[in-house]
């Protein structure tokens, strides 16, 4: 994470709650987009040591670029994900084969590890119990292997190798 | 048109309400809750479209942010944390 | 009828057919966890396309292109909490007891648990001796 400048993190607050509110009113009138200046100032004053840690630094193009490549390929594995649940539904006998597994990760960072819990949710079968240190406790539908290894390789090593660009 | 979706969903919330009223035990009967309020939120911006208002819109977004307050309230709760 | 109201009606169609799912798996899977695995997924795709669906939909039937940021951020913000909520919810679940499935394989979550337990009672007793040498002084 690293030090950084107060000056940074406050810049980084200002722009997203601008975009936020540039979205929500819907509209480039200039009396909308002066307001929504004048509020993004003073709440990003307020705000910035909660908000963010690392600042402009999250803006680095490979970053971004990684971000705008992970969006595509996570609802491909949601949309994959459901036609998997609804197959699972709809099935008169209903194959499934629950359990609780344990898994490794290997991301530092809170909003990396949240990124992935959430990532988890939401993909092929599988939802996050609880997150002790570097240890995921994941609740997965259709058990293919026990092993904390082979556990990890299906479900956490395709979405790292994205996030930890992103968030590291 | 939009008369036969918001029917669609509007089935789709009372068969959820059966597992709330039936849900053996409370965890089952919260599930049911936090999926009914998912279910409303897309009914909400269903019937914006419907009126053509877009300023219910608005209405749906913070009925979603107080539905996943009072859901995380309800799970907190059930901890025994609050 | 334009393309936007076409593409529009698709997506909530979509949405819809994701939205009944959901309500199914609540009512066909037989535990808890396997209900939420079900329910949660399929609400949040379903709402995804429900409510972007609409942002297109209101191009072609009400002429406006000012829905399409303002449903993007009921969408997101449901795409970002519902995983949270589901999280919430299962682990409050799983403290207050609720029990697995009969057919459920294996239980890491409860080995952890036990062991981080025993490694805490085994600290306890180390603790003890020490703490009576404190009271006897």
């Amino acid at each position: 994470m690293g030090e950084t400048s107060k000056i940074s993190r406050y810049l980084y607050t200002v722009l997203i709650l601008f975009i936020i509110w540039l979205f929500l009113t819907g509209s480039l009138d200039p009396q909308e987009v002066t307001i929504g200046a004048i509020f993004a100032l003073i709440v990003g004053a307020l705000t910035d040591e909660v908000f963010t840690e690392r600042g402009l630094g999250n803006l680095n193009p490979k970053r971004v670029l990684y971000f705008t490549a992970y969006i595509p390929y996570f609802l491909w594995a949601m949309i994959m994900a459901n036609l998997d649940v609804a197959y699972r539904v709809l099935h008169p006998k209903r194959p499934i084969n629950p359990g609780i597994v344990e898994c490794r990760t290997v991301l530092t960072n809170n909003v990396g590890k949240l990124a992935l819990a959430n990532s988890i949710t939401l993909t092929p079968g599988t939802i996050t119990l609880d997150v002790k240190g570097d240890r995921y406790f994941i609740h997965w539908i259709d058990v293919k292997d026990k092993s904390v290894e082979g556990a990890s390789e299906n479900i956490t090593k395709p979405f790292e190798k994205f996030l930890k660009v992103i968030f590291e | 048109m939009i008369e036969v979706y918001l029917f669609l969903i509007a089935v789709a919330v009372i068969l959820s309400m059966y597992r709330f009223f039936r849900g053996p035990t409370t965890a089952d009967r919260i599930v049911a809750v936090d999926i009914m309020t998912t279910l409303t939120t897309g009914l909400m911006v269903l019937f914006a479209l419907y009126y053509r208002r877009a300023i219910f819109l608005d209405v749906a977004l913070v009925y979603a942010v107080l539905a996943f307050v009072g859901v995380i309230a309800f799970a907190r709760y059930m901890e025994g944390g609050l | 009828m334009s393309i936007a109201s076409i593409i529009g009606q698709a997506l909530v169609l979509f949405g819809t057919f994701f939205y009944v799912l959901s309500s199914l798996g609540l009512i066909r899977m037989p535990d808890v966890y396997n209900r939420m695995q079900t329910a949660t997924k399929s609400a949040t795709l379903g709402s995804l396309g429900v409510i972007i669906g609409v942002g297109i939909w209101a191009i072609g039937e009400v002429g406006s292109y000012s829905w399409i940021p303002k449903t993007l951020i009921v969408a997101v913000f449901l795409l970002l909490t519902n995983p949270i909520a589901a999280h919430a919810l299962i682990r409050a679940a799983y403290k207050s007891g609720v029990p697995l499935w009969e057919g459920s394989i294996v239980d890491r979550y409860k080995e952890a648990e036990s062991s981080l337990e025993r490694v805490e009672e085994i600290k306890e007793k180390l603790e003890e001796p020490s703490r009576g040498v404190e009271i006897n002084e």
